[in-house]
């Protein structure tokens, strides 16, 4: 048995699951046992970060990967942001990478600037 | 001096979710007034994702929670003025000044004070040693990296496990930082449990409970930080010292909500909260003046910031349209067993329709644990829960069936379940 917390959502649920069969018990919600499961089997993050901007009020524009990828990608997808540069104005939600290092996510903007 | 139904302090979260409340509810002449030079307070520098769950029933980053509220500001007639300072409210008028205007004055129905809060620095903690540069408060570092993009070391000690601080722990390792320990001087974290796994664990940064920084070294730069175990009463025990050589201090110790303006007005303030004493309908001492979010008591969760503004948002619209209730059948909340405080401090029991929510914190983790409602030493609500702990603000809704049992006051606490079997 491994004992984690979720970290889905902010609510932290205790969780424990068995190694073997899969089994969660703990979670309060069904995305906790997924999330359980994919911790044994391969863990995923989204990742936020920023990249440069020109043209905007500040000089960095806050993004996100649109979906949790790879745990083991993570530094690489850093490596992603700090090559990119974008031009204001970008609005939220805008790709501003697309396939981020083949992961199938986008990298999309946090916010209008 | 012109005049405005609700005039309200900080377009943060708070100050956001109010506007749109108060619009909504049927009061158009609402003025937000903003120091900085966009609306979102904290949320554009909380870049990290995890905000908006029990808001939108979707996960977002800070600043897209920001823009969501600041897109429904947009689709109202509030009157939105950035770069202002707000510097004393006397009698429902607002002093405040700004570059493009100057000196200038408000004179508003209600007030809404939404000013958040501000990190607790070095020097309240008393953090001994040498004051070379190199130390920040994590949110200082978090505005560098994340909206003027300069990272403000590499190799990095964090005092206090707050939210903010393993945030940046996580934050700037991802930005090719080294983060050498996270000393907390309680027994447990102060942070949300999943904040130590996806923020330290995920990175095999060692947490150090029961750690304090006893030792500030560098003159005119930090060059290394000693910590020490302490012992029950808190006190550094000799022998116990760890050196870590480093460039920066980040210390995440504890947020203090802003309430200067406030104690100028001569508002009740809550000694445990550090914020204003409120009934549930968020309204202060002073009649006709709300407050909601971190000036108040400081949330965890953006979620619940932008709930309780959007209650005291409809509560001023009440007062100012003429349709809220006097003040009477009131009920005082006490603090009681195992408890830090509570938001309402007041009930007005006219207001509460189907039932009221209680906010509080414990005092210490529990387990198995329950939260008991008392009036006149009789028990008039029970509500189990577990993993109770102080970093985790909670909620109790107690029914109006339940609360009109109640006489004079009820006093709310918390039973550890474990300890009272033993």
């Amino acid at each position: 048995m491994k004992e984690m917390i979720c970290i889905v959502c902010p609510r932290g649920c205790h969780l424990t699951i068995d190694e073997t069969t899969l089994e969660a018990k703990g979670n309060t919600c069904p995305r906790g046992e997924e999330y359980a499961k994919n911790e044994i089997t391969s863990p995923m993050r989204t990742i936020t970060g920023s990249v440069g901007i020109s043209g905007g009020i500040h000089s960095r524009l806050a993004v996100r990967t649109n979906r949790a990828v790879p745990k083991s990608k993570m530094f690489e997808i850093m490596a992603a942001l700090h090559a990119c540069r974008v031009q204001a104005p970008v609005k939220r939600g805008d790709v501003i990478i697309e396939n981020v290092c083949g992961t199938g996510a986008n990298v999309i903007a946090s916010r209008d600037m | 001096m012109t005049k405005h139904d609700i005039v309200i302090i900080g377009a943060g979260p708070a100050g956001l979710a109010a506007a749109v409340a108060a619009y909504e509810a049927g009061v158009k002449d609402i003025l937000l007034l903003e120091r900085d030079c966009e609306a979102g307070g904290i949320l554009n520098q909380c870049i990290h994702n995890g905000f908006g769950l029990h808001r939108f029933g979707e996960e977002l980053s800070g600043p897209e929670y920001a823009g969501k509220y600041i897109d429904m500001l947009k689709s109202t007639d509030v009157k939105l003025q950035l770069g202002t300072t707000v510097l004393n409210i006397e009698n429902k008028i607002v002093s405040a000044v700004s570059e493009a205007n100057g000196f200038e004055q408000f004179e508003a129905k209600a007030i809404i004070l939404a000013m958040g809060c501000r990190e607790r620095n070095r020097g309240p903690i008393s953090v001994p040693g040498d004051r070379g540069k190199g130390v920040f408060t994590a949110g200082a570092a978090q505005r560098y990296l994340n909206i003027e993009g300069y990272l403000v070391g590499k190799k990095i000690v964090i005092l206090g496990s707050g939210d903010i601080g393993l945030i940046m722990a996580r934050r700037m390792t991802l930005e090719g930082a080294k983060v050498l320990a996270v000393s907390e001087i309680m027994p447990f974290t102060n942070g949300l449990s999943r904040n130590v796994a996806q923020c330290l664990e995920d990175f095999d940064i060692p947490l150090y409970l029961s750690h304090t920084v006893t030792k500030v070294i560098g003159k005119d730069s930090l060059e290394g930080i000693e910590i020490s175990k302490v012992d029950e009463n808190m006190k550094p025990i000799k022998g116990t010292e760890k050196y870590f050589e480093c460039d920066t201090l980040l210390l995440s110790v504890g947020l203090v909500p802003e309430n200067e303006l406030t104690r100028q007005a001569g508002i009740d303030l809550d000694l445990r909260t550090r914020g204003a004493s409120v009934g549930e309908d968020m309204q202060t001492s002073e009649e006709g003046v709300f407050a909601c979010g971190n000036v108040l008591h400081v949330h965890d969760l953006v979620d619940y910031v932008s709930a309780e503004s959007e209650r005291a948002g409809r509560s001023a619209a009440k007062y100012v349209l003429g349709t809220a209730a006097a003040e009477k059948d009131g009920l005082n909340v006490n603090v009681g067993l195992n408890l830090g405080y509570t938001v309402p401090q007041r009930i007005n029991r006219v207001n509460v329709e189907k039932g009221v929510d209680i906010f509080f914190r414990v005092r210490k983790k529990i387990r198995v644990g329950e939260i008991r409602v008392e009036s006149n030493g009789e028990k008039i609500a029970s509500f189990k829960r577990e993993f109770l702990a102080p970093a985790e603000m909670e909620k109790i809704t107690v029914p109006k069936v339940l609360l009109d049992k109640a006489n004079g006051s009820i006093t709310v606490s918390a039973i550890d379940l474990e300890e009272e079997a033993k």
